[in-house]
């Protein structure tokens, strides 16, 4: 499984704080789940299309040609501002 | 050198800023430097009557315990401690507070301003203001990646 979460504004965006999703070979790297994703509607795809949009993998900021594996957590934010 | 002794706490309660520099001091502190950042008011249509604070449970605290390892590295640390509270907070509470303790005024300046630095760029919290108008996402902004950006990856331990 991938575990999937989203944060912020990109949360409530895409309506949902998290998922759980199979890992399969059209998942195997970050642009896959996100190409995926961006199929369920015109939200997730306005959320998930965003320029600024941050992705981390296991908890640190990865890039779109990051593996995934089983067991994985991958999560959607939008650009930080606390402090 | 002595491991820097670095705390951080992700709270929703309120925090005394006077006991926490307490805390932070020892025998050897010949200077303890903090900062607190508290929430702005702001006036008019642009009033704040609640902020709200969003985070990433786990890689907030990974992400502010990494800022701490960073400085420590860069700067000969006796202590470092990072607090920042979550959920809905008033105008003018403290929200975050820094804490270093060094030998000398220095490096404890400096750690405390790249601490900050990068907490405000790099650890995942997200605000929401809710005033008359509405509630709204506050926007990253670009002045705070350029200061973090004046900090130059380390090599020679001397930041």
């Amino acid at each position: 499984m991938l575990r999937v979460l989203f944060f912020a504004r990109v949360r409530e965006q895409v309506g949902c704080d998290s998922l759980e999703l199979p890992w399969s070979e059209d998942r195997a790297t970050v642009h896959g789940l996100l190409s995926g994703l961006c199929q369920r509607g015109p939200q997730w795809q306005a959320a998930l299309g965003q320029p600024n949009l941050v992705v981390a993998v296991n908890q640190r900021v990865a890039d779109s040609a990051a593996r995934l594996q089983a067991g994985d957590e991958v999560a959607f934010f939008p650009p930080v501002t606390g402090g | 050198m002595a491991t820097a002794a670095l705390t951080v706490q992700v709270q929703e309660q309120a925090f005394d800023p006077g006991a926490l520099q307490q805390a932070l001091a020892s025998a050897d502190s010949g200077a303890v430097v903090t900062f607190t950042g508290h929430v702005r008011g702001g006036a008019g249509a642009a009033a704040v009557t609640c902020l709200e604070l969003e985070h990433y449970p786990g890689m907030t605290e990974r992400s502010l315990l990494a800022i701490l390892e960073d400085a420590a590295a860069r700067w000969p640390l006796l202590a470092a401690a990072v607090v920042h509270r979550v959920g809905r907070l008033g105008p003018g509470e403290p929200i975050v507070w820094v804490g270093v303790s060094a030998a000398h005024r220095g490096e404890a300046f400096a750690a405390c301003d790249f601490i900050m630095d990068f907490l405000k760029t790099r650890a995942p919290f997200w605000k929401k203001e809710h005033g008359p108008a509405g509630a709204a996402w506050v926007e990253s902004r670009g002045s705070d990646e350029e200061r973090a950006a004046r900090w130059q990856p380390s090599t020679d331990g001397a930041g």
